[in-house]
This record gives C-alpha cells, sequence and structure tokens, in this order.
C-alpha cells in the first residue's frame, strides 16, 4: 500500500552533495528504527510521569470553576491545616514582581489575580506528601468567585459594553488592532478585489465554521522540579522547547537562568500543546518553597484544561472564476478566536491570512485575518496552525466553484494551481518546486476501492460499514463519495523570527572505533528527531555509532518541535556541526598524515565508513588513525534564510522561508439516515523535498492524515456558549479516532528537493492535517448533496435533526 | 475508603449487610472510572473477585443463568446461539480489555441508560437474581430499572447473576455512537423475535432516564403480525407497518440533548434502528437471509 515514489527528471536546483557518506550504513535516506519504537509498543518506555524523586512531594492545582469573574477571596486555612500538606500558595506568594507569562505576550498569570478569564485557570497550589492528600486539600481551599459577563465570540467581544479581557494593553499588537479584545489583525492587500470581482463570470461565497480542536497527545503534562543546593532548580519535564520554557519561568522564580537546569523526560506527543508553559513554574515555585521535590502529574481531564487548543474559527470567503475556471479574485475574512490569553494567537493569525489562498494563483485579494480575546478556553498551536482553518474553507470554495462552473473539482483546482515562481498575496515568489497539480493527479489516478466491500458470502461484514460493530447498518442508506483537497503549510517560523538552532557534535576514538555523541536541546516529542539526528551524523561522518545525548540546557536553543521545522533547522545545524568537526577532524589528518600524500591537499575528501577517502574512492586513513586520543569538539548554531515581517496595512513581505503540500482523496460511505461515516480510504501525495527517514515520513504523513481525519468527523471541545465552560474534559466525550475509524492511508512521497534546505529536505508534519479534513468533508458532501459548512460533522447535520 | 475482600458468597452478603453503602466492585470498569474522575468516594468498596461462581454460567432448558461477572468477552465467545442479542450488544462494549472485566452485573448495578447489555436484556426477556443475608429473589429486568442510575435492589442486596430467556428467534441489537468503536451510546435498540409465544419485544437504550421497551411499538408490531398472518405465513412485513412500529419505537424515547446527541437525533435514529433491527430479524425467521448476525 505504500510507494515511494522518485521522480524521473532531477529539476534543477537538486542539491548534488547528497551522496556523502553513502557507504555508511544507517545514513540518511535509510529507514532505521527509532530507538524509543519498541519501548513505547511494549509499554517500557519512561514517561515524565513516571518519575520519582525520593522524599518528594506531589503538587496539585486548584482550578477556577467558572469562565469569567473576580475572585473576592480565597480562603487556603484549612487546606494548609490538613496533615501532609506542606505549602499552599496564591497569587500574593508569587516571589518576584514578573508574575506574567507568555509565548509572545506575557499576558498569562501563573496563579489568577483577583480575577479569572476562562474555565479551569489556575487559582492555587498545593504541595502534599501523597497525591490524594494534595487533592483533597486543594478541594478545601475556598474562593469565593463573583461572576462576570463573559465574552464568547466576535459580536461579544467587540460589542459596545463588551468587559475588556485585558484592559490596559501594552503589547506591541495593541496600536494596531481596532478593538483592545482583537489580540492581532493582519490585513492582506494586494491587486485590486473589486476590479477583478468585475470580471468574473461566476461569484461563489460561504461561511465557513471550524470547531475546536485538542491535540489529545500521550501522556498528560507532568515533571519534576528538584531543588538544589545553589539555590537553583532542576526541571525534569515533557515539553517542547526547554530554551522557550526556561526565558518564561526563571524570572518568575527570580532566578538567572543557569540556576533552572531543565532536562527534557519522556514525551508521549505534543501536536503543539505543549509549547505553552503548563505546570513548569508551579512545580519550581513549590519545590523551591518547600525545599523538596514536587512532582506534578495531570490526569486527562485536567489535561484538557492544562494545555492550549486549537483556534476554533469563523471563515467568510467569496471566490469569483472567468468561465473557464480561472480564479479572478479572493476576498475572506478569518475570525480565530483565541480564547482569554494570547499564547500563538499572533502568529496563528499571520499564518491564516498569509496562506489563506491556498496553493493557488490569484492576484487580486483582499484578506483579513483576526484573532480574538475571549473567555473560552485559550488557544494556540497545533498542528498546521492557522493554515488548517483556512485550508478548510478554501477547499469548500473550490469546490463549490466547480459545481458553479460545472466544472470537475480537481481539474478547476489543477487549473489554478501554484508553481515554483508563484507570488503569494504577501507578494513573496515560492521559490522551490510547488508540484500542486502533480500531488492532485497522484491521489486522483489512483484506482478507487472496490464498491460495496461489505458483502461477504456469510452476510454483511459490519466491521466494514458505517458504524462497525455496533451494527447500525447492513448496506441500507449507505451511499459513498469521493473529495479531494490539497493545500500549503509554511515550515519553520515566520515574519521576521530569528529561528536558529545550536548543535554540539563531538568526534572521538573509542576503544578502537571512531564515535560521534550529539548534543541538542531539541524536544523528542515522538516525530524521529533523534532518529534523524544519528542518520545526518553517520552520513557527515563516516561513523557508525553514534550517542545521542539527553535534550537539555547546558547546550544552546534548538528552538521549538513544531511548525515542521526541526528535521530542517536542528537536522541543519547538526549537519553543520558535523562538517565543522570534520573539517577539523581532516585538518588533524593533514597534519598527521599530508605529507603521506598528494591527495590530502589536492582532493575533495570524504568521511566514510571509519576511514577518509578521497572523491574518487581512495582510502587515506582509519579515523582512529587520525584522531588517535584527540577528541573534536563543535558546538554552532545554525538558522535558515531570514525572513521579514508582514506590512501590517498591505501584508506585504517575504514572510516565509518554506513550504509544504499535500493533496488527498477521501473515500467516504455515508449511512444517510442515521448520519454515521465511515472513512474507507484517505490517500495522499505528499512533496517531502527528501526522505531522511522514508519510514519516518510515511508515519507522519499518516499520523496527521489521521488527525485530520479527526477534526472532520469526531473531534471537538464543547464550549456552552452561556457559561464558556468545558462540556466534555475527558476520552469519554472528546472522541478521537480508533483504529477502526482508520481508513487505509496509501502514501505517494514525491522527493523534489528545495535548493535552500539542508538535503533539499521540506518540513513535513503538518502538511498532511491540513487537506485531510476538507478532503473527508468533500466526500461526505458528495455522498450526501448536503453543504455542511462546519467541521467536525455530527450525525445531527446529517440527518438533519 | 476501606477495600473489603470478601473470600465467598455468605461472607459477601454479610459485608453488604454490615455495610449497606459499600460499593460492589468486580471488573471496576464503571467504579474505577467514577473513583478516577472523582465522581464518587464510597465508604467501602466490596471487591468481588473472589468469588469464582460468579463468573461462572449455566445454560438451562429455558433460560441461561448469567453469573453477575461473566466477562462480555465469554458472552461473545461462548453464548452466541443462546444469547444473541446479547452477544451482539457485548460487541460494542469499549475495548478488548474491558470487555475482558466487566460483566452484565456491573451494568445493571451502575443501571446507568447509556448501559449496552440493558435493550438486549428487555428485548429477550430475563430477571434478575438478587441476594442478602433476608433471602433471594428474582426481579422482573420490566421492573429493574426505576430512575437515573438508579435500580430495584435494596441496600443490603448483591446481584448474584441474571437469568436470560435462550432466544427462541432471531435477535438484533444496533447502537449509535460518533465512533466506529470504544464509544458510550448515543442510543441505542435491541429487538428479538419470540416465535413461541408469537411476540416481539423490544429495549431502547440511552433515549430516556431509565433503558426502556417501546412497548406501544410492541403491542402494536404483535396485533399487526397476529392480523395479517405473518408469523404462519413468514411473508415480508408490510412497509407500512415497518414503518408505524418505527414511528412507536421513535415515540417510546424520552430523550435529552447532550454532549453526545441531540434528543431529536435521538428519537429519529431509534426509528431508523427499530425498522433495520424489524428487517433483519424477520428475515432470519423466514429462512432466506443468510446469517446476518452482524458481528463477525
Amino acid at each position: 500500500m505504500t510507494q515511494h515514489t522518485r521522480v524521473a527528471s532531477t529539476p534543477a536546483g537538486t542539491p548534488t552533495d547528497v551522496t556523502q557518506g553513502s557507504r555508511t550504513r544507517g545514513g540518511i535516506g535509510e529507514s532505521t528504527l527509532r530507538p524509543d519504537g519498541t519501548l513505547k509498543v511494549t509499554g517500557e518506555f519512561a514517561y515524565s510521569s513516571d518519575m520519582w524523586h525520593e522524599d518528594m512531594l506531589w503538587g496539585q492545582i486548584l482550578r477556577s470553576t467558572v469562565a469569567h469573574a473576580e475572585i473576592v477571596s480565597i480562603d487556603t486555612s484549612e487546606a494548609l491545616a490538613q496533615a501532609g500538606v506542606y505549602a499552599v500558595l496564591t497569587y500574593e506568594d508569587l516571589p518576584t514582581e514578573v508574575r506574567n507569562y507568555g509565548l509572545e505576550i506575557q499576558d498569562t498569570p501563573v496563579l489568577a489575580n483577583g480575577v479569572v478569564r476562562h474555565h479551569g485557570e489556575p487559582v492555587a497550589l498545593v504541595a502534599a506528601d501523597h497525591p490524594e492528600t494534595a487533592r483533597r486539600a486543594a478541594a478545601k481551599i475556598k474562593v469565593e468567585y463573583r461572576e462576570l459577563p463573559v465574552v464568547t465570540d466576535e459580536a461579544s467581544a467587540v460589542a459596545e459594553d463588551a468587559p475588556l479581557l485585558h484592559p490596559g494593553r501594552d503589547d506591541h499588537h495593541v496600536g494596531h488592532v481596532p478593538h483592545p479584545n482583537i489580540v492581532h489583525r493582519q490585513p492582506i492587500v494586494r491587486g485590486d478585489a473589486d476590479a477583478a470581482a468585475a470580471r468574473a463570470d461566476v461569484v461563489v461565497s460561504g461561511e465557513y465554521t471550524f470547531g475546536m480542536q485538542d491535540q489529545a497527545f500521550l501522556g498528560p503534562e507532568s515533571g519534576l522540579a528538584v531543588p538544589a543546593e545553589d539555590g537553583g532548580v532542576d526541571l525534569y519535564v515533557a515539553t517542547q522547547w526547554l530554551h522557550s520554557d526556561l526565558r518564561q519561568i526563571a524570572p518568575v522564580l527570580g532566578l538567572p537562568e543557569e540556576k533552572v537546569r531543565m532536562t527534557l523526560s519522556g514525551v508521549g506527543g505534543a501536536f503543539g500543546g505543549r509549547e505553552d508553559l503548563s505546570m513548569q513554574i508551579h512545580a519550581c515555585l513549590l519545590a523551591l518553597r518547600t525545599g523538596k521535590p514536587v512532582k506534578i502529574v495531570y490526569n486527562r481531564f485536567e489535561s484538557f484544561f492544562g494545555h492550549v487548543h486549537r483556534h476554533p474559527a469563523k471563515l467568510w470567503y467569496e471566490h469569483g472564476a472567468t468561465r473557464d475556471g480561472k480564479l479572478t479574485h479572493m476576498r475572506c475574512r478569518i475570525v480565530l478566536d483565541g480564547g482569554a490569553y494570547a499564547s500563538a494567537s499572533p502568529a496563528v493569525v499571520g499564518n491564516a491570512s498569509s496562506l489563506s489562498v491556498g496553493p493557488y494563483v490569484v492576484d487580486d485579494v483582499d484578506i483579513e485575518a483576526i484573532a480574538l480575546y475571549t473567555n473560552n478556553p485559550p488557544c494556540g498551536a497545533m498542528r498546521g496552525f492557522g493554515a488548517v482553518q483556512a485550508c478548510f474553507a478554501y477547499e469548500a470554495q473550490m469546490d463549490k466553484l466547480a459545481a458553479a462552473l460545472d466544472m470537475d473539482p480537481v481539474a478547476l483546482r489543477q487549473l489554478n494551481a501554484m508553481e515554483q515562481g508563484t507570488l503569494l498575496p504577501t507578494g513573496q515568489p515560492v521559490d522551490s518546486p510547488a508540484p500542486v497539480a502533480e500531488l492532485l493527479r497522484r491521489v486522483k489516478s489512483r484506482p478507487l476501492p472496490p464498491e460495496r466491500q461489505w458483502e461477504t458470502t456469510e452476510g454483511a461484514d459490519v466491521r466494514a460499514l458505517p458504524g462497525g460493530l455496533s451494527n447500525t447498518t447492513h448496506g441500507e442508506g449507505v451511499v459513498r463519495g469521493v473529495g479531494y483537497a490539497v493545500g500549503i503549510k509554511n515550515v519553520g517560523f515566520s515574519e521576521g523570527f530569528d529561528d536558529y538552532s545550536t548543535a554540539k557534535v563531538r568526534m572521538e576514538v573509542v576503544g578502537g572505533e571512531p564515535v560521534a555523541t550529539v548534543h541538542t536541546a531539541m524536544a523528542e516529542v515522538g516525530q524521529g528527531g533523534i532518529t534523524v539526528h544519528a542518520q545526518i551524523a553517520r552520513t557527515e561522518l563516516g561513523v557508525t555509532q553514534v550517542t545521542i545525548n539527553p535534550a537539555d540546557t547546558q547546550v544552546g536553543s534548538a528552538g521549538s518541535t513544531s511548525a515542521s521545522r526541526q528535521t530542517y533547522v536542528t537536522g541543519g545545524a547538526v549537519r553543520n556541526s558535523c562538517e565543522l568537526v570534520r573539517d577539523k577532524v581532516l585538518e588533524i589528518g593533514r597534519r598527521r598524515f599530508g605529507s603521506y600524500h598528494p591527495a590530502w591537499a589536492t582532493a575533495e575528501l570524504l568521511l566514510e565508513g571509519g576511514k577518509v577517502v578521497t572523491d574518487g574512492g581512495e582510502v587515506l586513513a582509519d579515523l582512529a588513525e587520525v584522531l588517535q586520543d584527540e577528541v573534536v569538539e563543535v558546538e554552532a548554531e545554525w538558522r535558515h534564510r531570514p525572513t521579514e515581517a508582514f506590512d501590517l496595512r498591505t501584508g506585504q513581505g517575504n514572510g516565509h522561508v518554506q513550504y509544504s503540500f499535500a493533496a488527498h482523496r477521501a473515500v467516504v460511505e455515508v449511512d444517510t439516515e442515521l448520519g454515521l461515516v465511515k472513512v474507507i480510504e484517505l490517500a495522499c501525495a505528499q512533496d517531502v523535498g527528501k526522505a531522511l527517514n522514508p519510514l519516518s515520513v510515511i508515519g507522519q504523513i499518516q499520523g496527521g492524515t489521521t488527525q485530520g481525519l479527526g477534526v472532520a468527523v469526531m473531534e471537538e471541545i464543547i464550549v456552552d456558549p452561556k457559561t464558556a465552560k468545558v462540556r466534555n474534559p475527558s476520552f469519554t466525550d472528546y472522541l478521537i479516532p480508533t483504529i477502526l475509524d482508520t481508513p487505509t492511508i496509501p502514501v505517494d512521497v514525491l522527493e523534489l528537493a528545495d535548493e535552500h534546505a539542508p538535503y533539499g529536505l521540506r518540513g513535513i508534519g503538518e502538511a498532511p492535517t491540513l487537506s485531510s479534513t476538507p478532503a473527508v468533508l468533500a466526500a461526505i458532501r458528495n455522498a450526501t448533496g448536503l453543504e455542511l459548512n462546519r467541521t467536525p460533522v455530527r450525525p445531527e447535520h446529517l440527518t438533519g435533526t | 475508603m476501606d477495600f473489603l475482600r470478601p473470600a465467598s458468597w455468605e461472607e459477601a452478603l454479610a459485608a453488604k449487610a454490615e455495610h449497606p453503602t459499600a460499593v460492589p466492585i468486580a471488573g471496576g470498569t464503571d467504579v474505577m472510572v467514577e473513583i478516577n474522575f472523582d465522581h464518587r468516594r464510597p465508604e467501602y468498596l466490596l471487591d468481588l473477585n473472589r468469588i469464582g461462581d460468579l463468573t461462572e454460567w449455566e445454560v438451562g432448558g429455558e433460560s441461561v443463568r448469567l453469573g453477575a461477572s461473566v466477562p462480555y468477552t465469554a458472552i461473545m465467545e461462548s453464548l452466541r446461539t443462546e444469547l444473541p442479542g446479547l452477544a451482539l450488544a457485548s460487541h460494542t462494549v469499549a475495548s478488548p480489555q474491558i470487555r475482558n472485566r466487566g460483566g452484565v452485573g456491573g451494568n445493571l448495578g451502575t443501571a446507568s441508560p447509556a448501559g449496552d447489555a440493558h435493550p438486549a436484556l428487555l428485548a429477550a426477556g430475563a430477571e434478575v437474581e438478587a441476594e442478602s443475608v433476608r433471602g433471594s429473589r428474582m426481579i422482573p429486568i420490566d421492573a429493574f430499572y426505576t430512575g437515573v442510575k438508579r435500580n430495584a435492589l435494596a441496600p443490603d442486596e448483591l446481584i448474584r447473576a441474571v437469568h436470560i430467556r435462550k432466544a427462541d428467534g432471531p435477535q438484533q441489537y444496533s447502537k449509535v455512537g460518533t465512533r466506529n468503536a470504544m464509544v458510550i451510546a448515543v442510543c441505542a435498540f435491541g429487538l428479538a423475535l419470540h416465535p413461541e409465544s408469537r411476540t416481539v419485544r423490544t429495549g431502547i437504550g440511552s433515549a430516556a432516564p431509565t433503558p426502556v421497551r417501546a412497548e406501544a411499538a410492541e403491542d402494536f408490531l404483535n396485533a399487526a403480525l397476529e392480523e395479517g398472518g405473518f408469523w404462519e405465513s413468514g411473508k415480508i412485513i408490510t412497509p407500512s407497518v415497518a414503518k408505524q412500529f418505527a414511528e412507536l419505537a421513535s415515540g417510546a424515547c424520552n430523550p435529552i440533548d447532550d454532549v453526545r446527541g441531540t434528543a431529536r437525533y435521538r428519537r429519529h435514529a431509534v426509528g431508523i434502528m427499530a425498522r433495520r433491527t424489524l428487517g433483519w430479524t424477520w428475515e432470519q425467521y423466514r429462512g432466506t437471509a443468510r446469517t446476518l448476525e452482524g458481528a463477525a
């Protein structure tokens, strides 16, 4: 079911230096196995929640039971009086004047300061000698709330009498937003949409709603803070970006950064949900207060309140086209609900606006994206942010336009598909391959799965039908539908962010063998980064044995494990440091052996199979002989090409560094009477530039595809519109796909190199999450004939009930 | 919380008599969830896992005496012929791990309207064998569910077994959830044909405060089948009869709107399931259909 396709003709700009180390096993391009794989499958992997320390206390967070209220009083006396309780902390106990944190805007209180702005906001902390004691003590803290009106959507956010979520804002966005309950606004104006609209033969518009998705990662938030003798603290935690955490934690504790030593512990998954802080500061505060190690572990219920979610969105779109199907213009307005605190909202706005056109050529656009402050749960980073919501809407529009033009929806997309050189609405040219039409061709040309696969000689096999073993249909009411979608995601941090990573690489001889050690602060959250780092080191240094040191803050920042950026940026940093190590090793070689062979001075030298060889393949020396007892070590930063901010009025600017493209074809079967959906097949074609580890690439694409399927048919955090309280904070009622909901996912991998990126690779983790959702929606529309302008689709929407 | 571990049934009854607030725990698939979510902190937990008797079953002439702790997996594997409706219902319970632990006694003890076994028990016909130090009694399933998560057990009583009438005709069970496995019922429907008594019985889950039978629908269908001579002729049920049956089944619902679904959808879906399960069982009865057990 899996195919790896290498395009026949190598396009211009393909890097030629990727053969380095091809004779060393386990290098790039091989599907080396991940070291954590077997451990996770057998249940032996040590997650951050498995940590234990002698004399350890357990931390518990008391969270608000209402979404918006003044705190009239907090009485901690009963909790403090309970035996086994070591500390109870509230806002008043915070040790320094820095009492807020945040990724970009420091608007999030460590503990509520007289007001709570969302359901589940941390109000007080307890440390006790047993988790049950801590839980009971937290329940004994008496908090008196005076409830305030809630802001839950755009209308209530900008109403004349709207309560201001953050009065007295002084962040760098407040100057250009039309209302203080709007975090950030990014318009993009290019060409003349009005004039272009006059040329349109057909205009379609629609309003679309995207529900709030949860990352639902394995391993709820947890960590262990151990107070140190020097007055500092050692924090072991599952996170996505150690140095970003550190920058936010240290000032609140009143410690210099070097006294907060962070080490990554076992992470189950992240998908953006660990980019913001959760229990980090809380555990450190309790540890420093009590002088004892403090562990905090959320359960799944608390986890739903303990991290940001995907921004729900309302999207209004208008597209025009000439009769022959050429897009004339696009207008859109995207309203993202950021919830109570800013988190990554500004970047989500930047992505949503700059990628709102999708992978299409449209010269005349009028775009606006905003993120709101509301009393809903805070929303921030999640796989594909901003681009995911937009893709859902523009792909629905493309189908609507195709119907209005009586055109094939794939043909319409191909006719307008972007290619290398196309200008984005921001005016930035796409300067690497953009095989949008080809990806669509590939998913479309794949044979369709056979119809009525549930029919057997024994009767209906319900496992192949909507409802599965719940036995709701034996074929009655079941209609098949097919849908297509394609998307574009930026890779790496955009809009002028200094996006760099640091890698320390050491080479030495151990037991007669040359070995390499790679040390970065990259958070391995399941994406397979450490596997790839070892592959890169083998390829570049010609060694077999590579040790990956644990990620910690004793080495420079690796940036976030998000935005599909780690293989590109930290992978690039590892390669760069390896190259610097290689240069030093060759220098030693020249010093020792240069006089014995002229090739030391004249040839291009490589490290392969534990030896120094010429580019012609001649062996000059064993690495062990070259190095002897010398240790070569380099720590260096590496950054991708710089980007620039978008103009605040026109949205123009070279804001992005790279793009990732994927297309899907969804085949669904819908029980139209009961409104139940079974996705039969979800075929994906994606350009990955260069598959450093083909098996991991397939895994990422299948995982992303499934996460997109989830928000198409089941995943949604339901927030009560009257109270702004979360109604389904559990895996009983927040449903994610099981294996019986996950279809066959055939993957067609293209490798069109991006000449600007290491090895020509593209970040791949997010793109499949974009197009999966609209493809499933398109297929359901195709099966039912319904408009379906919101996701996820519920049985009620399909049955009009 | 005290953890009571009786070694025998008699000890269990004595413990329950002494501590009527004790919560019995067998598979723990309901109780542990409630404890973990802090919805419930019972003073005493009464562990029934040492009483091997509870995991046994006997197939008699008329009925199956199913021990309260017989896991769903055993029902699926060993009692498909005798209890086809309950076997189908068992397939829809959570995950394989939960089905290895959970049993019908727990479903009855919790008496949630969403319990998967209830519609199958109502449709098949069953009696709950309840016992206390005072003695043993049989509670008809129709009288067992008394309110939301409430049942007819006295505080000192434990469920020892449930006696389920052996199938004398085809049975079907359908459950709607918003994913294809591991899901709490949005609503469910069980239907059993009883050719010996020429009656049809039904059960509805998750669409009223308690599991209920669609009695008006049953009465209508029983009369229509009798009048039309359907039992003798085995002819196809007239679509208008099936439609009316479905509407009456819908009408038997008294559902609520919640995060899992709307009341309107539940009514609608119960009607669809009623019509379909009637069609499937009747086809089986007519003997024209190949095995349509639904579960592979």
